[in-house]
């Protein structure tokens, strides 16, 4: 059975990263924009494995798995504070919280 | 290929599928408006990427995916747009701002992401693969990566019980606001 080669995975992951990218800069809700962190953390982690699969070590693996325990811990604490954004602004569109804002 | 072979025909195939199953849900995230619709894209696309886990013969890391990914990110994301939208308005619709600027900046990392993987680099790759990755993950756990592990564990755990104390409804804020 013939291999799918490297540039295959890389390709994809390059095409995830920009689209979370794009997210990231253009939504205003901060829901959203946490939704665009996780396809760039996914796109990360497609390559480490990607990478670790054509190496032939287990590091790329050990690694996503760690990025995968960390991208749990951060959409759990970012999803707190946006729902205290929202008790306290009643509002979670990201150009309108501008209290720290001189 | 002179003689046509099913088996590699189907496997290439179900790849592909799968690369358009991405791309399609990942730009329906970020592209469609409705909140809700966004949400289930995302879906999709973390079931791929578990696919191409799959196809990467990182199987451990694909059910990882689905059990953290759809079972715990992506219903907290969906609590997330349930908890900050009034749901009695009838389409939760996001506002889009810097439209054009962020389509630009978002060619040009693709366009040089592309030219950076495709043609500049060369990638040394070994010619022994990795197989199957749940044994040697209990290997490199227990070996190599004992502080790591330990680490990211307590660093869970404070983790979940910052987000339950800052999610906390405090009524003193409130009331003093």
């Amino acid at each position: 059975m013939p291999e799918i080669g490297l540039n295959h995975f890389l390709v994809l992951s390059a095409i995830l990263f920009s689209l979370g990218l794009f997210g990231i800069m253009t939504r205003r809700n901060a829901v959203v924009v946490l939704m665009g962190v996780e396809l760039i953390l996914n796109a990360a982690n497609l390559n480490l494995v990607a990478f670790s699969k054509f190496n032939g070590t287990m590091s790329g693996v050990m690694f996503s798995m760690f990025g995968i325990i960390l991208a749990a811990s951060e959409a759990a604490v970012a999803l707190a504070i946006v729902l205290n954004i929202y008790a306290r602004f009643k509002t979670v569109d990201i150009g309108e919280i501008d209290t720290m804002r001189e | 290929m002179e003689n046509f072979d099913f088996g590699t025909f189907a496997y290439q195939a179900i790849f592909y599928l799968f690369a358009i199953l991405i791309v399609v849900s990942a730009a329906m995230v970020v592209f469609v408006r409705s909140i809700i619709y966004s949400a289930f894209s995302l879906l999709f696309t973390l079931f791929g990427i578990s696919a191409m886990y799959v196809y990467l013969s990182a199987d451990f890391v694909a059910v990882t995916q689905i059990v953290v990914y759809v079972g715990g990110i992506l219903i907290l994301l969906l609590f997330g747009v349930m908890l900050t939208n009034k749901i009695t308005q009838e389409r939760l619709l996001t506002d889009v701002f810097n439209l054009v600027p962020a389509l630009l900046i978002m060619l040009a990392i693709l366009g040089s992401l592309l030219y950076t993987v495709l043609f500049r680099a060369k990638w040394h790759t070994s010619a022994q693969r990795t197989t199957t990755v749940v044994e040697p993950i209990g290997y490199e756990v227990i070996t190599n990566y004992v502080l790591p592990f330990e680490i990211v564990s307590i660093l869970l755990f404070v983790a979940l019980i910052g987000a339950a104390y800052i999610a906390r409804s405090d009524s003193k804020v409130s009331a003093s606001k």
